[in-house]
């Protein structure tokens, strides 16, 4: 069905994740919704179900209490689904990556498919690395230009 | 056969203009809020990709009261374009309100309860100022028939303008939109999860939106009933009421379940009990 794989890439609904993050990165993906990022004109929704999500934003290192939370949100995402670790904690545990309540970056717990660095993650970046990941589920379903 | 061929092109068209509304209101909307807004034809994207999304089975009950909820609403609009009885809408339209709060209460999720629990409140909220319009309809008429509304020469709304306000109330409700956003957190999306929605996903989340627009262009297609004739009466008075809703809804908070009822009773009811009991005072004594 053509039309659905097209529509895939069109409307991508945001899961956005808070692991152990310092707030930076969070706030920094809130400044895509207001109006002057505004990433409705993508058709991406931030949702706060991870049932109705298609692409996981996750910020922020893992720590050992909030992945057993991240493996049990990307488990409810229904397929096809993308992962985006956002903010350098996020891609690698940045500076608290030798803390003893630490694992390290979200790779640590799931497939992820973009990584967005920076601290914090600008939104421009943000954007860039949704846009990414999209051009990766296209590819992948088939409908890549 | 002609009555046979009106239904099908109005089941085929109906979530057309429903989903072309729906880009309406999302665009006009982020227009309000400051923003560029996503395209005309963003709500046809989200159906088709939900409807590509794995089924993800947490009750199997909720699938039937679903199909129910949209069968009953197809059913509902056929009755409408038909001219058919308006009695017998209005109850359809209650059936499959309730199947859609059946469907919430047939899985186990708390967030679902409790949104099912709110849609329940909705109706409590609008379906006495429904069956109060059909009785209105009859008050003028003599009839429930949809059809006697197109005969007769003057529009109802000369007669019944306190009804039709309390039917802008319930457009508000039925449109999930603030102040009455209770039951499914439309625009609150953190807010309960998302409500009687939380368990419904996938191509089940793409049949509610789908029942939705029907819902919408029924009710808009209530509203036009109040200035029957000519049709592009019929259709402006429509798309008035759609654009006062969206104004409404970005200028208004949202308020509790409880105040909802309170609300509609206090002035939807109290205004459709003041407009019959005018109108057969009226009878009396003439």
């Amino acid at each position: 069905m053509g039309i659905i794989r097209a529509s895939q890439i069109k409307s991508p609904w945001i899961l956005h994740f808070d692991n152990s993050s310092c707030n930076g990165c969070d706030i920094e993906v809130l400044a895509c919704l207001t109006p002057l990022y505004d990433v409705e004109r993508f058709g991406m929704v931030n949702m706060g179900n991870p049932k109705h999500a298609d692409v996981l934003v996750v910020t922020g290192p893992v720590n050992y209490r909030t992945a057993r939370v991240l493996k049990n949100l990307y488990s409810q995402v229904p397929d096809p689904k993308m992962v985006i670790a956002v903010g350098t904690c996020a891609c690698s545990g940045g500076v608290f990556h030798n803390c003893y309540n630490i694992l390290g970056g979200v790779d640590k717990v799931l497939p992820v498919d973009v990584y967005v660095p920076g601290c914090a993650a600008r939104p421009e970046a943000i954007i860039d690395g949704v846009v990414l990941a999209l051009q990766k589920l296209a590819k992948a379903v088939g409908v890549a230009k | 056969m002609n009555q046979v061929w009106i239904a099908i092109v109005a089941i085929i068209v109906a979530p057309l203009i429903g989903g072309l509304l729906a880009g309406i209101d999302r665009k006009i909307t982020a227009r309000l809020q400051g923003r560029y807004g996503p395209p005309l034809i963003q709500p046809f994207y989200d159906f088709f990709k939900l409807l590509g999304k794995t089924r993800i089975a947490t009750s199997r009950t909720q699938f039937i009261w679903l199909y129910g909820y949209l069968i009953f609403m197809i059913a509902a609009l056929v009755m409408l374009v038909l001219k058919q009885d308006l009695l017998l809408l209005v109850f359809l339209l209650g059936f499959a309100g309730i199947s859609f709060v059946l469907a919430g209460f047939s899985c186990k999720s708390p967030y679902s309860h409790f949104g099912a629990n709110r849609e329940l409140l909705q109706i409590l909220a609008y379906e006495p100022v429904l069956l109060l319009m059909a009785l209105g309809v009859f008050a003028t008429n003599g009839s429930f028939m949809i059809s006697e509304i197109f005969e007769s020469s003057t529009p109802l709304l000369a007669k019944l303008w306190p009804i039709f306000i309390a039917l802008l109330v319930v457009l508000t409700i039925k449109m999930r939109k603030s102040p009455f956003d209770i039951s499914t957190s439309h625009h609150g999306h953190q807010e309960l999860v998302k409500g009687i929605m939380t368990e419904i996903s996938g191509p089940y989340y793409a049949l509610v939106t789908l029942t939705e627009w029907y819902e919408l262009v029924l009710v808009l297609g209530l509203i036009a009933l109040f200035w029957a004739n000519p049709l592009w009466v019929e259709i402006l008075i429509a798309l008035a009421a759609f654009v006062l809703e969206l104004i409404i809804d970005n200028i208004n908070a949202r308020m509790t379940a409880g105040w909802m009822v309170r609300f509609t009773w206090a002035v939807g009811l109290v205004l459709c009990i003041l407009n019959i009991a005018y109108l057969y005072f009226m009878k009396g004594v003439s």
